[in-house]
């Protein structure tokens, strides 16, 4: 199937209200889930699970210097990876254009809402800091690695656990009790817009001919942190209005999942 | 010195508890899961696919290739850099010998086998893992093999011979140690991978791979369980 066929058949279905696999419009794929703990390497990491995506999570803690403008914070990295084993189609290298976007979005919503609150992070100021590393790796895309990848970001910062430290010299073998110092959690979803359709928890096909997608982080209170509009046709304000309202509503049930545990 | 008791409390010719799964990445052609203590393995196997740019294939025979990679987050000290280094290049290189020999490359020609491998968490012998998660998912893609390919490290540590070396073992601090990665093809009884590093006599070695040799054999029932498993499931998936 040539990639317009493939369009005139999503669209076709869309205008009958159908979807490939028979899911209403915002509704995401089953399960939605969360498994903690994934690497006893990391300091804090998880696996999300939605439909048959998967994207792990890893915390690593190291210690560093304060940016000479913030002394009194410590810092946050967040990376991601489209490794070549979760898709035929992402290749080995240096991170493309793809990863790079994926990773700012994620940092994006966690350094905007706060998550961390980063002047705890703080050792002596201006000179010794905790450095907080997200890095996020895809294991099977099967599609909406957006919201898969913020969540399971959230999911290893919950739960990371301070590893033991003298002076500059870590221990990693041994966590401390102390979590980090979280103070909100942000859960993004992305609504894509297909013809005149919205819909949430887009499969690869549906990716593949999508004309615009927003991706929106809420905090818990329900205010916007952080926004990226993606594809490559533009939205109009009304569309817009309506892609951030059924964002909303989908945000609380990815964070009920969250909070589960 | 003497080492009498392994710092994790098993016996001298031990594994690690084991645990695989073939199919666990849907989108591959062949996938599988290898875990083998505190260290884990993912595996995905795509092709036999076109290989390009154009230039690279070869009309003799298939090429085999291998990319091992540790996650950022799976040492057990600092953040790993992402992205390949000279050791992953090595590893890959090594892992990508010790499985040509199950396959019939002469199959595919002007095509690519892609191997794909993943640790999110370690505690040594990744490129052994490695090779026990690729061998199944290159079963579980369907490919012909002579044979599946199962791999330990074996060495010793101080004064004793031992198998599936932790860490902890392989940094012990209070007396010589080496470390002697294998692969072996379980029908055949072949090694496909050897490598070694550190001091061990003669005698030592001897021992050591007969040692392997038993525990690889028994790796490869794990090997194989996994892949019965997956047929015995009665999903409608499949």
């Amino acid at each position: 199937m040539t990639a317009k066929q493939a369009r005139q058949h999503i669209v076709k279905l869309l205008n009958k209200t159908a979807r490939l696999d028979g899911r209403g419009f915002t509704e995401y794929r089953k399960p939605i889930s969360i498994e903690y703990n994934i690497s006893k390497s990391a300091e804090g990491s998880a696996r999300v699970q939605i439909g048959e995506t998967i994207v792990l999570a890893g915390v690593k803690m190291e210690i560093g210097q304060p940016y000479p403008d913030t002394p009194n914070q410590g810092g946050l990295m967040v990376g991601a990876e489209l490794l070549p084993l979760s898709n035929p189609d992402f290749e080995s290298g240096p991170p493309g254009i793809q990863a790079i976007e994926l990773g700012r979005v994620v940092d994006r919503a966690i350094r905007e809402a706060k998550a961390i609150d980063v002047e705890k992070l703080c050792i002596t100021e201006g000179e010794l800091c905790w450095v907080v590393s997200i890095d996020i790796c895809t294991l099977n895309d099967a599609g909406n690695l957006f919201d898969a990848a913020a969540l399971a970001a959230l999911a290893a910062l919950k739960n990371a656990k301070l590893p033991e430290r003298d002076g500059k010299i870590i221990d990693y073998k041994k966590l401390t009790d102390e979590k980090l110092p979280i103070q909100r959690l942000p859960i993004s979803v992305t609504v894509c817009k297909i013809a005149d359709k919205f819909l949430v928890d887009p499969t690869n096909e549906e990716e593949e001919v999508i004309d615009a997608r927003l991706t929106v982080a809420f905090m818990e209170n329900g205010e916007i942190c952080a926004m990226q509009k993606g594809g490559d046709m533009a939205l109009t304000l009304a569309d817009i209005e309506q892609m951030i309202s059924i964002a909303a509503e989908k945000s609380n049930e990815l964070r009920v999942v969250l909070d589960a545990d | 010195m003497t080492y009498s008791k392994r710092s994790d409390g098993r016996k001298f010719d031990e594994l690690r508890e084991m645990e695989a799964k073939v199919g666990v990445i849907k989108r591959a052609d062949g996938s599988a899961m290898f875990k083998i203590g505190k260290t884990t393995a993912y595996c995905a196997v795509y092709g036999p696919r076109n290989l390009y740019p154009k230039f690279l294939q070869n009309p003799l025979k298939g090429t085999l290739r291998v990319n091992y990679s540790m996650m950022p987050f799976s040492g057990s000290g600092n953040r790993v850099k992402p992205g390949p280094n000279r050791r992953a290049r090595e590893i890959s290189l090594v892992i990508e010998k010790a499985i040509t020999p199950v396959l019939d490359l002469g199959e595919f020609p002007n095509s690519v086998i892609d191997i794909f491998i993943e640790l999110p968490q370690t505690d040594a012998g990744t490129r052994c893992a490695g090779i026990c998660a690729a061998s199944m998912a290159l079963a579980d893609a369907g490919l012909a093999m002579t044979d599946l390919v199962a791999a330990v490290s074996v060495g010793r540590v101080d004064d004793k011979v031992v198998v599936d070396l932790c860490y902890d073992e392989e940094a012990y601090p209070d007396g010589p140690v080496a470390d002697v990665p294998i692969a072996m093809l379980p029908n055949s009884g072949k090694i496909s991978l050897l490598q070694m590093d550190g001091e061990i006599s003669n005698e030592q070695l001897v021992k050591a791979l007969k040692m392997g040799e038993v525990a690889c054999k028994q790796i490869y029932e794990v090997q194989k369980a996994a892949l019965k498993d997956k047929y015995k499931s009665t999903g409608d998936e499949d």
